[in-house]
């Protein structure tokens, strides 16, 4: 199958501290890739790369044949087939749900306003939120901004979704059913890329685990491997931790 | 001290003088909002001369006296363009003024502004950009309309302000509602119920404005409050 991401040799210091040393990764069309790792290893900022939200100090990201460290592309051309799901939700506190999702769709004319709605209405429904069209984000508890972020972001039917810790600003009894959203996304054959600690969905969703610690990634496997026998010591260490 | 002869007496002149206030309270704060806007948007801009701009005017507004600076706009500014260039040229105390106030309003609000954008939520921009919107497109649909809700409370008290500071202009001859008082006073010596009755007309026109500010911080607050 096509490979969706390319990572080549990524380098990134903010000022001095240097937070990705050397990645090299590659993420298959369809392919759900979660990425674990104690804080501070680097997940999120590799993550934060492949869409352009940070800058690279070097190397080279490819993502749908656009590169993305080259300053010479469009990179919200890029974007739009690239979802972001963010740890805090994100979701524009000014705007009622339906029209957070119609927000990009329509002001960058892929649809029309009457299109957009309907995709919202019909997106809605999928993450079980069809009642809250007009809620606005703060009358939603955490779990309904994450869904109805999720369904921002398919709202410009990407071909790449992101998330980044999507669960971990929430309640206990809130993260099955943003899980469960996602795991339906993954039945349906996106490319995903998951930065999380839930490593349960690891287990039963990935298709590959990436353990990441110090900006290097130390190990990478299929999760049945990854979790039942890790063979880098800095792995075992980090699941003696949290399992 | 006689307020019955002085409301029947001064009333017209007052708001001769009062309608000089309010009409030049709002040309100023018109314009003074839009200097403040794009002085604004300057002082966010990467450019280091375009932002050196924005500081240097917010710098020199705020580190001078407005009555000093209205001075330099009505008799210095024009005896500048008279040796320089025009030897005809003069400038109304009307036009001076409302140069004086707008330049003064639009320091205050860029600030203003400039407060409200930054304490608009990191998070909202990188949601909107990492959908494709362009930074000028963010900004727009998502960056202004919360950072304006933000804005004003503070940007009203400017406007208020400002509306008070035209009274400075009287000692330019603008023919505000103080300077007439004093034209009035000059002559009665009926210094306690004019100036009073000059203070109630303020407080007339501010508690206007006040009341519409509330009214519209309610509509506002009606849709989506806190962040996220």
């Amino acid at each position: 199958m096509k490979e969706k991401i390319i990572v080549k040799n990524l380098y990134k210091s903010f000022s001095k501290l240097e937070v990705l040393k050397g990645i090299n990764l590659a993420v298959k069309e369809g392919e759900v890739v979660c990425i674990i790792g104690p804080s501070g290893s680097g997940k999120s900022t590799l993550l934060r790369c492949l869409n352009g939200l940070e800058t690279v100090t070097d190397g080279e990201i490819i993502v749908d044949d656009y590169i993305i460290t080259d300053k010479r592309i469009n990179i919200n051309k890029a974007r739009e087939n690239i979802g972001m799901v963010f740890q805090s939700f994100n979701l524009f506190a000014h705007l009622s749900v339906k029209k957070n999702i119609m927000l990009a769709p329509v002001d960058l004319k892929k649809m029309t306003k009457k299109e957009a709605e309907q995709k919202a209405l019909e997106l809605l429904k999928r993450v079980g939120l069809e009642d809250k069209a007009d809620s606005y984000p703060h009358e939603l508890s955490g779990g309904q901004k994450q869904r109805a972020a999720i369904a921002r972001s398919l709202a410009m039917q990407p071909d790449i979704m992101l998330f980044d810790e999507p669960t971990s600003a929430l309640d206990p009894e809130m993260i099955g059913e943003v899980l469960q959203v996602m795991k339906q996304l993954a039945a349906d054959g996106m490319t995903m890329v998951v930065v999380t600690h839930e490593m349960g969905f690891a287990r039963d969703v990935a298709d590959r685990v990436i353990f990441m610690s110090d900006g290097m990634i130390v190990e990478e496997a299929p999760p049945s491997e990854l979790f039942t026998n890790p063979k880098e010591a800095r792995t075992k260490e980090f699941l003696s931790c949290i399992l | 001290m006689n307020f019955a002869r002085t409301i029947s007496e001064a009333t017209p002149l007052l708001l001769q003088g009062l309608q000089v206030t309010v009409l030049i309270s709002v040309i100023s704060i018109a314009i003074g909002t839009l200097i403040g806007f794009f002085t604004c948007l300057l002082g966010l801009s990467k450019n280091i001369i375009l932002k050196a701009i924005a500081g240097i005017y917010i710098w020199i507004i705020r580190g001078t006296p407005m009555l000093v600076q209205a001075f330099i706009v009505y008799f210095g500014f024009p005896q500048l363009i008279q040796i320089s260039i025009d030897p005809d040229f003069t400038l109304s105390a009307f036009s001076a003024g409302m140069i004086t106030l707008s330049l003064n309003a639009g320091a205050y609000l860029a600030e203003i502004f400039r407060g409200g954008i930054s304490a608009v939520d990191i998070g909202q921009t990188e949601a909107a950009r990492s959908l494709g919107l362009s930074s000028s497109r963010t900004m727009l649909k998502v960056v202004l309309p919360q950072a304006i809700k933000i804005a004003i409370p503070s940007m009203v008290n400017q406007f208020i302000i400002t509306i008070k500071d035209t009274s400075i202009l009287s000692v330019i001859s603008l023919a505000d509602i103080m300077n007439r008082a004093r034209v009035y006073v000059g002559s009665t010596y009926q210094f306690f119920s004019t100036y009073t009755l000059v203070a109630l007309y303020y407080l007339v026109i501010i508690s206007v404005l006040m009341v519409i500010s509330k009214y519209v911080e309610k509509k506002l607050k009606y849709e989506g409050k806190d962040n996220s």
